[in-house]
């Protein structure tokens, strides 16, 4: 894959892909799940966010790919101040995000090969624009002779697989995974965080939530962690095992 | 060619949604029957309302006198003037005076079999045929006969053509009625069968606004989905319709099965814009219903 130019062209004009200032999120009249969170993702960067379950994870991730919004703060996403921007400019702004479940997330009425190539219909792409992209991609995520299955019939690992492909599909400027590795054995989530190392050399900001300690210690990035909805530390990378 | 290669050549998109389940199958059924009633109610509306002309027609072109002989002359030879006098004016086709048997006939509701008093004056009638084109007016036909000194009464059925003419508008008015009913509950089970395929695809709308789909690309699609099913069961239900006109065109011949609906065959054109106007229907209320529950969604 030829290196994202969207990406590279936001490393060189911002100095972050993402910044949150005093974000604080709840759900309905609930608690706060996040409170006055503060960081920022340089262009290019690695992150694991790490926490017990119910830390906030889920709900950091959401606020990104805005599937919800904050009740106090600004987000800002590829220099955009996402609390002002209208709603027909949304779907624009997810178009330049991947986003990879644990849970999947596949249509189960589509092919692997439909699956992957649903964000390119989706941007107005012709088909014959994107048939031997999307085919390409599949190959990449070892998936090639899978192409033309359902995902009812794909094992857990191939279907995280198709999950990223179709996130990636895009050449996004940021990938969200949260808990990408929940459903797999230790085997596969190995090979899937390859596969975001790689979309990561390529320049995309990937930033990953997970418990899955022993993934972040192979990996030696950066790691934020959240406890009781608060960014509690924000650990630099460690060198690599 | 791999067997891969050859997939990704002749690869077509699929469907966004996925196929029409059970739910379908029986909202198809349900709009079809709505349709079929619509489109029954309008082949009766037109079947009523030509009825109400044709008996409009027939009672504007004819006209009654009622003839009272005077001291000198007796009821026949008074109708039979009066018929003269009548054949003769401007807008009349055709004057006849009724013998005194009809004029029996016409009272024996009321009086009975009168044929053996012979003392009791009953009035003989004149039946008048109007030129069609430039009918004479009741005024006309009574000064005629006021100009020949004849002492008659001119009835020239305004009461009953108006009575027919007021009911033809009610029916058209029911019909219409009707029709608007029928449209607004297909239209709200269309609603109420998008609320329920939205929320039994929550998945998919989430999948595709994460893959960058906008509100109304979403609404879009059930809206298209809905149109084509009502189009279908619009279909089925014209279809079914236009039989059963076509049975009661075939069954009564060339007043239909019975005169108070005559159908004619052209009447059953008035069911072919069933599919589009269903289509539209569904249209408006799928991507309304649509458009508000994506946006509560999101």
């Amino acid at each position: 894959m030829s290196r994202n130019p969207l990406a590279a062209e936001a490393a060189s004009q911002a100095d972050h892909v993402l910044r949150f200032d005093d974000v604080s999120m709840r759900y309905g009249r609930g608690p706060e799940t996040l409170r006055d969170l503060n960081f920022q993702l340089e262009p290019g960067s690695f992150h694991f966010i790490t926490g017990a379950s119910g830390a906030g994870k889920s709900s950091l991730l959401k606020l990104i790919y805005l599937a919800a919004k904050p009740s106090k703060g600004l987000i800002h996403l590829f220099g955009e101040d996402l609390s002002v921007i209208p709603a027909n400019e949304k779907p624009l702004i997810r178009r330049r995000i991947g986003v990879v479940f644990q849970e999947f997330r596949l249509l189960d009425h589509m092919t692997a090969f439909d699956n992957v190539a649903l964000p390119l219909r989706i941007a107005g792409r012709k088909p014959d624009s994107y048939r031997q992209d999307v085919a390409e991609l599949l190959a990449w995520v070892g998936l090639k002779h899978r192409m033309h299955a359902m995902p009812a019939t794909l094992a857990g690992g191939e279907k995280q697989r198709l999950a990223i492909a179709r996130a990636v599909v895009n050449r996004p400027d940021i990938l969200l995974a949260d808990e990408p590795t929940g459903n797999v054995d230790h085997e596969m989530s190995l090979r899937i965080l390859r596969l975001f190392v790689e979309m990561n050399r390529l320049g995309t900001t990937v930033l990953i939530a997970t418990h899955d300690q022993d993934l972040v210690a192979r990996s030696g990035r950066e790691v934020l962690h959240l406890a009781d909805g608060r960014l509690t530390r924000h650990d630099a990378p460690r060198p690599r095992p | 060619m791999s067997e891969a290669d050859a997939f990704v050549a002749r690869w077509r998109p699929a469907s966004f949604l996925p196929a029409a389940d059970t739910r379908d199958g029986s909202l198809t059924f349900v709009v079809a029957v709505l349709c079929f009633l619509a489109c029954l109610t309008a082949l009766g509306v037109i079947a009523s309302d030509r009825a109400a002309r044709g008996w409009s027609d027939q009672l504007t072109r004819q006209a009654t006198i009622i003839v009272r002989p005077k001291a000198n002359e007796t009821p026949d030879s008074a109708a039979a003037r009066a018929a003269e006098t009548l054949a003769g004016v401007k807008g009349v086709s055709e004057a006849r005076a009724l013998e005194k048997e009809k004029a029996e006939a016409l009272v024996a509701p009321w009086l009975g079999d009168i044929s053996d008093l012979d003392d009791l004056p009953v009035p003989r009638l004149v039946a008048v045929d109007l030129d069609p084109k430039a009918p004479a007016t009741a005024a006309d036909l009574d000064a005629a006969l006021k100009a020949q000194g004849v002492d008659g009464v001119v009835d020239d059925h305004t009461i009953w053509t108006a009575d027919i003419a007021r009911s033809a508008g009610l029916v058209r008015w029911f019909g219409g009625a009707v029709f608007g009913l029928i449209a607004a509950a297909a239209g709200a089970v269309v609603a109420f069968a998008t609320r329920a395929g939205l929320q039994a695809r929550r998945d998919v709308v989430e999948v595709l606004h994460l893959s960058g789909a906008d509100d109304h690309f979403i609404a879009r699609l059930f809206q298209v989905r809905f149109a084509r099913m009502a189009a279908v069961a619009g279909l089925f239900g014209a279809a079914g319709a236009a039989i059963i006109g076509a049975g009661l065109r075939l069954a009564g011949g060339e007043g239909g099965l019975t005169p108070v609906l005559p159908i004619i065959w052209t009447d059953l054109l008035a069911v072919a814009p069933c599919p589009l106007f269903a289509a539209l229907v569904a249209a408006v209320a799928a991507r309304l219903t649509a458009e508000g529950l994506i946006r509560d969604m999101a």
